[in-house]
């Protein structure tokens, strides 16, 4: 899966970018993506990643590295040459023009005769189910059918990169999860190559092949979703895919893979040592709230002072404060003999040392 | 919520049928708002509608025959045109003659009718002095006094005069003369003028219209395009001709233009041509494009810097990602989406320049006035109101008809002024 710099569809080698001359927006930015893939850019706001998607599309240039595609540099060929399917946050659909006449338009610029073109329109309208809407403005259709036509229009010209900008941002959560559905089955069918943008991570997790997690100009993690979710390799990954508990401590040993860290209420803990700098430095332990159990069967044990519980069905949420961290949580499934907590109580919590990750602190 | 009872008109919650409640309540709204708009109603009411309807009013209404010559203008209704005028004609005449003359009214009478004959006036206040004297039969001693009085044309123009109601202004303001006899012929050819000078005053504003709109567009272009704070800078420069007077301005454009001027002097120093044969620049038609423009350019550029500032920059991204070049980007995409700027400031500089007075008056020339200045001429100097009126109805009728246009062509909706 992971591409490297020689056969990478995609690459991005060493790319900086700065707006100003001052700030460096991206900090060199090293990523491979291989013909076919899906990838996902998630990050918080400014973190770079329209910067990254507007550099491969061509309207940004970068400031130092190459980009590549399909080996070529792509720096120094003009936008309109590079065959990138375009999918904008806000759709970019030509008001103007008819539903039809914007899905022509990208084979009209290519030349193709008239009959090439009726054809290609109806065939990429029909893959979005909008058949009957060709004659129609875009003003006159639905965000999630604007959003379908713009998905249409990048795809019609057989492009083998579509870029997607937070393509569902604007859309209400049902038809989010709906259209994340319909481009990840388009994107299987077709083969082509997808980067797309997005800041929530529930979409990111659900559509891409790989996932690069972006932060601060640099990409933190690169991985598969569940890799993401369940190995994350840095405090700032952990934090941000998923809910994450975390506990601050110091290092006291390292033996092999295990590190043991006394936290800061004294206990002293072994988690796995994944990004640590040695003895002696502070660290961020992370564990996933799932991981957590009720009771002392696990390989480490704390004291959990329960503050707040709530009924959520399948499970119960149960909010605790464990080595100074009154944000615990840990979930408690509604399975048959479970423990019956109650606020106030101080229960015992336990959890595998390989589950609990030691990272770098923040 | 409100029931809606099986067969009556859904209720409100205390019974009233909900229609007539929701009158009410949009009643007080409107009153509310109608309050509101009141004085700026009012105002424009006093000072705008009324004085329009005033002036179209005056084009087809001029009573001063009838008001100061009463009699005469009863027996001339009965006259049919062709025939000799009766005794009883010159009799009504000698009596109205009179009563003009004690009134002092005789003067606004004799030049009221010189503007359909000229050349009659001198005959209406010379016959008015002795008409006191005058005895039976009055019409040997009207032709005694004068023998232009037995001129039918002459009795004829009266008879034109005397028409309150006359479609004789309007006849005039398109080049033609309406004759006693109730039917429209071309003026004499030398008296042709008007035609020639609204084509003319079409002419100029088209040729501003594009001068604005070529020199406006770039300039709005740069200014969407670039920072804020550049932009904000540069659109002061845009904006600083509405900052000085208008007198100023102008004036500053005879000293550019002049023979002896700046650009002349450059024009010279350069050799693009030589001293003796300077272009002349100023005080034609020249001299009055060149100006207009430069008064008018703000109107061209702020609806089109509003337009494009609003033009998302993703529509062109969009355009070159699907494989458009340069220009097939500005052309297909960007260009259709100022339309409603371009519209916008075409018809306001276009509607302006129509109307435009005081830089044809100043720098025209001969050659370089328009109509407005011919319609200001009447007010001011040859006082026939009735005349500047017909020419400014056919000139608010005109831009009405290109406001119908553009509403055909482009729609008015699809306006957008900023
Ligand atoms: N044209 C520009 N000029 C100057 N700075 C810019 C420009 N565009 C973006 N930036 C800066 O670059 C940084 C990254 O912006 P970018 O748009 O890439 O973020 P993003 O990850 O896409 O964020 P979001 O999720 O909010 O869209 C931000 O700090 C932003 O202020
Ligand atoms: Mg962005």
């Amino acid at each position: 899966m992971d591409g490297t710099s020689a056969n990478a569809f995609v690459a991005f080698d060493h790319v900086q970018k700065s707006y100003d001359g001052e700030i460096l927006v991206v900090k060199d930015l090293n990523l491979f993506i291989d013909k076919g893939e899906f990838l996902t850019m998630l990050g918080p706001s400014g973190s770079g990643k329209t910067t990254c998607l507007m550099m491969l599309a061509g309207f940004e240039t970068a400031t130092h590295g190459d980009i590549l595609l399909d080996g070529r540099p792509i720096n120094n060929i003009p936008p309109h040459k590079r065959g990138i399917g375009m999918v904008f946050q806000n759709y970019a659909l030509f008001p103007h023009m008819t539903v039809g006449e914007n899905l022509s338009f990208p084979l009209e610029v290519r030349g193709m005769s008239k009959a090439v073109r009726e054809e290609k329109v109806a065939k990429a309208l029909d893959m979005v189910q909008m058949g009957e809407f060709a004659s129609r403005r875009p003003a006159q259709l639905s965000g999630g059918q604007q959003q379908r036509i713009a998905l249409a229009r990048a795809l019609v010209f057989e492009p083998e990169l579509v870029l997607m900008d937070e393509p569902l941002g604007a859309l209400d959560k049902q038809l989010r999860e709906h259209m994340q559905y319909e481009i990840k089955h388009i994107h299987e069918r077709l083969g082509v190559t997808v980067v797309y943008v997005t800041h929530d991570q529930s979409e990111a997790l659900t559509m891409s092949d790989r996932i690069a997690v972006f932060d601060d100009g640099r990409i933190q993690q690169l991985a598969p979703p569940e890799d993401l979710y369940e190995r994350p390799e840095n405090a700032f990954v952990a934090q941000f895919i998923g809910e994450n508990n975390k506990m601050i401590g110091t290092v006291t040993a390292i033996e092999g893979s295990t590190a043991t860290v006394t936290l800061s209420d004294g206990m002293s803990v072994n988690a796995l040592a994944v990004n640590c700098e040695g003895v002696g430095k502070p660290t961020m332990l992370s564990i996933r709230p799932e991981r957590v159990k009720i009771g002392e069967a696990g390989e480490n044990t704390a004291d959990a002072l329960v503050s707040e519980l709530i009924y959520l069905g399948d499970h119960i949420r149960c909010r605790m404060t464990v080595a100074g961290n009154d944000e615990f949580i840990v979930k408690v499934p509604n399975a048959a003999g479970h423990t019956h907590l109650r606020v106030g109580e101080t229960a015992k919590v336990s959890w595998l040392t390989e589950d609990c990750r030691a990272l770098d602190a923040v | 919520m409100s029931d809606v009872s099986p067969t009556g008109p859904m209720l409100a919650a205390d019974g009233t049928p909900l229609k007539k409640k929701l009158a009410q309540a949009l009643f007080l709204s409107r009153v509310r708002a109608f309050g509101l708009v009141a004085p700026l109603l009012l105002f424009i009411l006093a000072s705008f509608i009324v004085p329009i309807m005033t002036l179209l009013w005056q084009g087809v209404h001029n009573n001063t025959y009838e008001k100061y010559m009463p009699q005469s203008t009863a027996v001339l209704a009965e006259w049919d045109a062709v025939s000799a005028p009766t005794e009883e004609m010159y009799a009504a005449l000698v009596a109205d003659l009179v009563t003009a003359r004690e009134t002092r009214d005789i003067g606004k009478v004799a030049t009221r009718v010189n503007r359909e004959k000229s050349g009659t006036r001198s005959l209406f206040t010379s016959s008015a002095r002795s008409a006191a004297k005058m005895e039976t039969p009055f019409r040997e001693a009207l032709i005694d006094k004068d023998e232009d009085w037995a001129d039918i044309e002459v009795w004829q123009a009266m008879k034109i005069a005397s028409l309150s109601l006359t479609p004789a202004f309007y006849a005039a303001a398109v080049d033609y003369t309406y004759n006693a006899d109730g039917s429209f012929e071309p003026a004499e050819e030398n008296r042709q003028i008007y035609v020639f000078l609204f084509l003319k005053t079409f002419a100029v504003s088209l040729a501003v219209t594009v001068c604005c709109f070529l020199l406006g567009y770039p300039v709005a272009y740069l200014l969407s395009t670039l920072p804020m704070r550049t932009s904000n800078l540069l659109m002061i420069l845009v904006l600083l001709p509405f900052w000085t007077s208008l007198l100023v301005r102008t004036t500053a454009w005879i000293a550019m233009l002049q023979s002896q001027g700046v650009l002349n002097d450059i024009f010279v120093t350069i050799g693009l041509t030589s001293d003796d044969q300077r272009f002349s620049l100023i005080y034609n038609m020249t001299g009055t494009i060149i100006a207009m423009t430069h008064i008018l350019l703000p109107f061209m550029i702020l609806p089109l810097y509003s337009v494009m500032r609003g033009i998302s920059p993703s529509y062109v991204r969009a355009a070159k990602s699907l494989g458009a070049t340069n220009w097939t980007a500005f052309w297909r995409v960007y260009f259709p989406a100022t339309i409603p700027g371009i519209g916008a400031g075409a018809l306001l500089v276009f509607i302006l320049s129509i109307g435009y007075y005081i830089t044809p008056a100043l720098v025209g020339g001969q050659d370089g006035q328009l109509i407005s200045n011919f319609i200001a001429d009447h007010m001011q100097k040859t006082l026939n109101w009735s005349l500047a009126a017909a020419l400014g109805g056919l000139l608010l009728a005109s831009v009405l008809i290109l406001y119908w246009i553009y509403d055909k062509i482009v729609g008015i909706d699809n306006m957008k002024l900023g």
